[in-house]
């Protein structure tokens, strides 16, 4: 293919474009050629095609997400909120912890383990990019039927690639979610979170200021992978008939990003970049774009300095390449010697590609001809922006108007068995096979992992300042009622980091949704955003970043509507947390919170089949409660455990397994009690002296609480039914070896 | 007494290491794979993780660093290393220690709290254990199933040379349950699982393998 050059387009503006399968439409297309009053170069077609595509874009989806700044709760601890790489939040002493969740859905279900290691890769380089050490990730997932045959292909790979590129880099996995629905069937969820941590004064941003300055490109040597994946793989779905593209899937390189993380961390401490990007979805399209729009507009790059795998890529492929491991650093030119001395040491490929210039312009050229001459906002930050038609599907009503109709447990045998189905069911059961896979000690300071209700790591071993996290979303109560679903994931977070002790502070959010182009789904997408920016405003908690993923759909099928959110926390002493169970027989376990018959969305009717009813209302100023509650509580509570999916019998079964002690539980109306699913319930082990302490605090916050019993033994007695927990852990423990090997 | 920790491009346990060092009462010194010298230290750790991404042989390529030509005549002269994970994968690569470690039997990465039984508790490392003595630390890694042949597996018993073996099943597939080994000498000594993270219960399984760190102090006091 012959270069096409910006002069070459002026004097041929009639040359037809193949603007429809990079994925543009013909008023995107028309758009571009009026900011650059000619048509575009190639070059310049390929990086508007991927930067207006809709996973970098944001197209379908921006309208609404600036609720989340709109209804912002005033909070003294943001300190980079929306629109950087990470938000930043001041966690006090000092510290500042960054953290953000991001899907790689699917090119998961192409390339399982590939797409779920690169997944881990690109939001640890996101964390990076802020200037801090990444010191922790999760990995939220979900899958089709854990007895499909795609699910046997696709979880393995999925799990071993979280682990594959996680363990290698050296980064603890203290959480996540394992969940199975057939909606995920053919489009498996794979979010990743990563935490990382730096003092105030090091946060770095994207912006490439100060003319002069040089662009230089560090990390893996750019190659043909992944080539309009960001594009392609991203926006259109897989149905049958559908387009035959289907590009390689970004390879991960671990080792290399150890060392590009490492490198960095010597680089920012000697202050040595003005502005840093990572290069991930787009590439070099992206990173030099956001940097140039971040700064005063102006920027020069000579595309044919890069350094290459494959000598016979063309420029629009170089610019499109989404290979993995590469930073791209604003540096003062008279701090590039040590610069390249520091990537020296650490045997990292530095390249100086361009500077930063005086003008507006983003000019990039190969062998000295400009291939690419546009304002930088218009590709990075001026894309196109839908307002998409919505309308509440046909379903609500009709699922919303239906009752759960469900077998209940009645008699002993039937109460034990219902407790054991749902201990051995997938979506409860001992996720030991995956987390097993996955290093939860490396770098020490992990404090929580899984089965925690969080993750908790210590930031300051003088201190014992630490940070807790949990990632949760309910799924069928999104179903039946997104805006409710949305709130009750938040306050659903916020608990499991409240029960260890820790106090919410910030959120982040990967909202997993269908086609957008479907104003059904489009109807969930605003209703589950307008719940979580409403959440977040009456709970004062401030969304610091997201992703967005769409098209998450085989045919006419959408996955249910999936916001995973995110919940971060401080906890001042991490010696001093409440453990999610305990170890000593003779404490009294207490219940706090109503329990209403919620059977709607629950784990219950889901192991029936019955997705139907109305979820309950969330109750934010009656969750803030008692997570003032349970913070207060911390310095006397043995033990605290959320309840959520699984209700008190999930919750009971944890608990019990944890530490192999049973309990005797007694409880009014068992079926009811164990298995409804009201939301902003937590159990509570206290010694028998502290009860009265227990019960005044539960009052003091208008919680409700009621006794459950006493713990001890080795059996978990629910009134009349009786379980050894060599049983429970049994039928606990066996469902994942049994599925997965 | 100093004890060195040598970080390898791609090494994750590093500061652990270094962290336990400090905690069982000994000066760490860090150590880079391109150094010229060992800086005065009195012994040496290997620590873990996946030096230069271990996508040859685990170790393989690491046993060329120019810090461990000077390891492997330090430890001719009897200078105490100790190899945990993929430091005992390099001092394998290296011939320090026989045998080589291989895919775990089941053939995915395993992290797990484990417990091992301390067989001898004569070497530099050992001896804060009484023999016999079981304790519980973390094993976490992807090729951890020690092999040898059987004249070499004949010696290793016959000669006191297993350190430690797992205790209950096989996590790995590793030859009678061998967690960990010496050298001829005593002085080096290879364990696959982790007691750098066992220093304290808050971020381990508990302080059992604190043992370790303590005993390479009172090794270098006497």
């Amino acid at each position: 293919m012959a270069l096409d050059t910006v002069v070459i387009a002026q004097t041929t503006p009639d040359n037809v474009q193949p603007f429809a399968e990079l994925g543009l439409k013909p008023d995107e297309y028309a758009r571009i050629k009026e900011i650059l009053g000619r048509r575009p170069t190639s070059s310049e077609l390929a990086m508007y095609s991927v930067m207006w595509s809709e996973h970098c874009s944001y197209k379908s989806s921006k309208v609404h997400l600036k609720q989340f700044g709109e209804k912002a709760p005033k909070s003294d601890a943001l300190l980079v909120g929306i629109g950087e790489n990470a938000g930043v939040v001041d966690v006090g002493q000092g510290y500042a912890v960054t953290f953000k969740i991001e899907s790689h859905n699917h090119p998961s279900f192409i390339e399982p383990y590939q797409g779920a290691a690169t997944g881990i890769g690109g939001i640890v380089r996101d964390i990076l990019t802020m200037g801090a050490r990444p010191i922790a990730v999760m990995d939220p997932l979900r899958f089709g039927p854990a007895d499909a045959a795609d699910t046997r292909r696709v979880l393995p790979g999925i799990v071993a690639g979280v682990g594959g590129y996680g363990n290698c880099l050296g980064l603890p996995n203290i959480g996540g979610e394992v969940v199975f629905d057939e909606t995920y069937i053919g489009n498996p969820l794979v979010n990743a979170l990563c935490i990382g941590v730096m003092k105030h004064s090091d946060i770095k941003l994207a912006k490439a200021a100060g003319a002069g300055n040089l662009v230089v490109l560090y990390g893996a040597k750019t190659g043909g992978d992944g080539i309009g994946g960001v594009s392609v793989l991203a926006s259109e779905t897989f149905g049958a008939g559908g387009s035959t593209k289907r590009p390689s899937v970004q390879v991960g390189d671990p080792f290399v990003e150890k060392v590009l993380i490492e490198c960095s961390l010597e680089i920012f401490a000697e202050d040595l970049v003005v502005g840093i990007q990572d290069l991930g979805g787009a590439g070099l399209s992206c990173a030099t774009s956001e940097l140039a729009s971040g700064g005063s507009g102006g920027m020069k790059v000579a595309l044919d300095k890069v350094p290459l795998r494959d000598p016979s890529l063309s420029p629009e492929e170089i610019l499109m390449s989404e290979s993995q491991e590469r930073m791209c650093a604003i540096v003062e030119p008279s701090k590039i010697d040590r610069f390249l001395e520091i990537c020296k040491k650490w045997d990292v490929t530095v390249t100086v590609i361009g500077e930063v210039t005086d003008g507006e312009r983003l000019e990039i050229t190969w062998n000295g001809e400009v291939i690419v001459n546009v304002p930088p906002r218009t590709v990075a930050h001026e894309g196109p922006v839908y307002n998409r038609p919505l309308a509440q599907p046909a379903y609500i009503d009709q699922v919303n108007s239906q009752k759960v109709n469900i077998p209940m447990p009645r008699s002993a045998s039937e109460i034990k068995a219902a407790v054991l189905k749902l201990a051995g069911a997938p979506n409860l059961a001992d996720k030991s096979w995956v987390t097993a896979q996955y290093d939860k000690y490396v770098q020490g300071n992990t404090i929580q992992a899984q089965p925690d209700d969080s993750g908790m790591v210590r930031l300051d071993e003088s201190t014992h300042l630490g940070v807790a996290i949990s990632t949760d979303a309910n799924a069928n109560w999104s179903y039946l009622n997104p805006y409710q679903g949305a709130k009750l994931a938040l306050a659903e977070a916020a608990r499991n980091i409240a029960t260890a002790g820790a106090r919410p502070l910030a959120v982040t959010n990967c909202l997993n949704f269908g086609s957008p182009e479907d104003p059904g789904v489009m109807w969930q997408f605003a209703e589950s955003v307008r719940g979580l920016a409403d959440g977040c405003l009456e709970m004062g908690l401030p969304v610091t970043g997201g992703n967005v993923s769409f098209y998450n759909q085989t045919g006419a099928v959408a996955i249910l509507p999936t916001p995973v959110i995110g919940v971060l926390g401080v906890i001042q002493d991490v010696r001093k947390r409440t453990p999610m169970s305990y170890k000593t027989s003779g404490l009294e376990l207490f219940l706090l919170g109503e329990t209403k018959e919620d059977l709607a969305g629950s784990e219950w009717a889901f192991l029936h089949g019955q997705r139907v009813g109305q979820s309950p209302d969330a109750d934010l100023a009656r969750e803030m409660r008692l997570i003032e509650l349970l913070l207060e509580g911390n310095t006397f509570f043995t033990a605290a455990h959320d309840l959520s999916q699984g209700g008190l019998s999930a919750g009971l079964t944890e608990m019990v397994l944890r530490h192999n002690v049973g309990a005797t539980i007694s409880l009014p109306n068992p079926a009811i009690d164990l298995l409804s699913e009201t939301p902003g319930r937590v159990i509570v082990a206290v010694e028998a002296n502290k009860v009265s302490q227990l019960q005044a605090l539960a009052t003091k916050y208008s919680i409700a609480i009621s006794k459950l019993g006493t713990t001890g033994g080795d059996l978990l007695t629910i009134n009349d039914s009786v379980i050894s927990l060599d049983e429970l852990r049994t039928t606990h423990t066996s469902t994942f070896p049994r599925l997965f090997g | 007494m100093r004890v060195g920790v040598i970080t390898f491009p791609g090494t994750l346990d590093d500061r652990d290491a270094a962290r336990a060092v400090v905690a069982g009462g000994s000066e760490a010194v860090l150590l880079w794979h391109a150094d010229a010298d060992l800086k005065n230290v009195d012994a040496v750790i290997l620590p873990g993780g996946f030096s230069y991404g271990d996508y040859l042989r685990c170790g393989a390529i690491s046993r060329f660093a120019p810090v461990m030509q000077l390891v492997i005549e330090a430890a001719g002269k009897g200078m105490p290393v100790l190899g945990i994970c993929n430091g005992f994968q390099v001092l394998c690569e290296s011939h320090l220690l026989p045998g080589a470690l291989t895919r775990n039997s089941d053939l995915h990465f395993l992290c797990r709290d484990q417990e091992i039984e301390i067989v001898n508790n004569s070497t530099p490392w050992t001896t804060s254990y009484k023999a016999g003595e079981k304790i519980v630390i973390p094993l976490k890694n992807g090729e951890g199933s020690f092999q040898c042949d059987d004249k070499t597996l004949a010696e290793l018993e016959g000669e006191g040379r297993i350190i430690a073996r797992y205790v209950g099943q096989n996590p790995n597939g590793s030859r009678n349950l061998i967690a960990g080994i010496t050298n001829a000498r005593g002085n080096v000594v290879g364990l696959m699982p982790h007691p750098e993270h066992a220093i304290n219960e808050l971020t381990g399984p508990s302080a059992q393998g604190l043992g370790f760190f303590t005993s390479i102090l009172n090794a270098m006091v006497k």
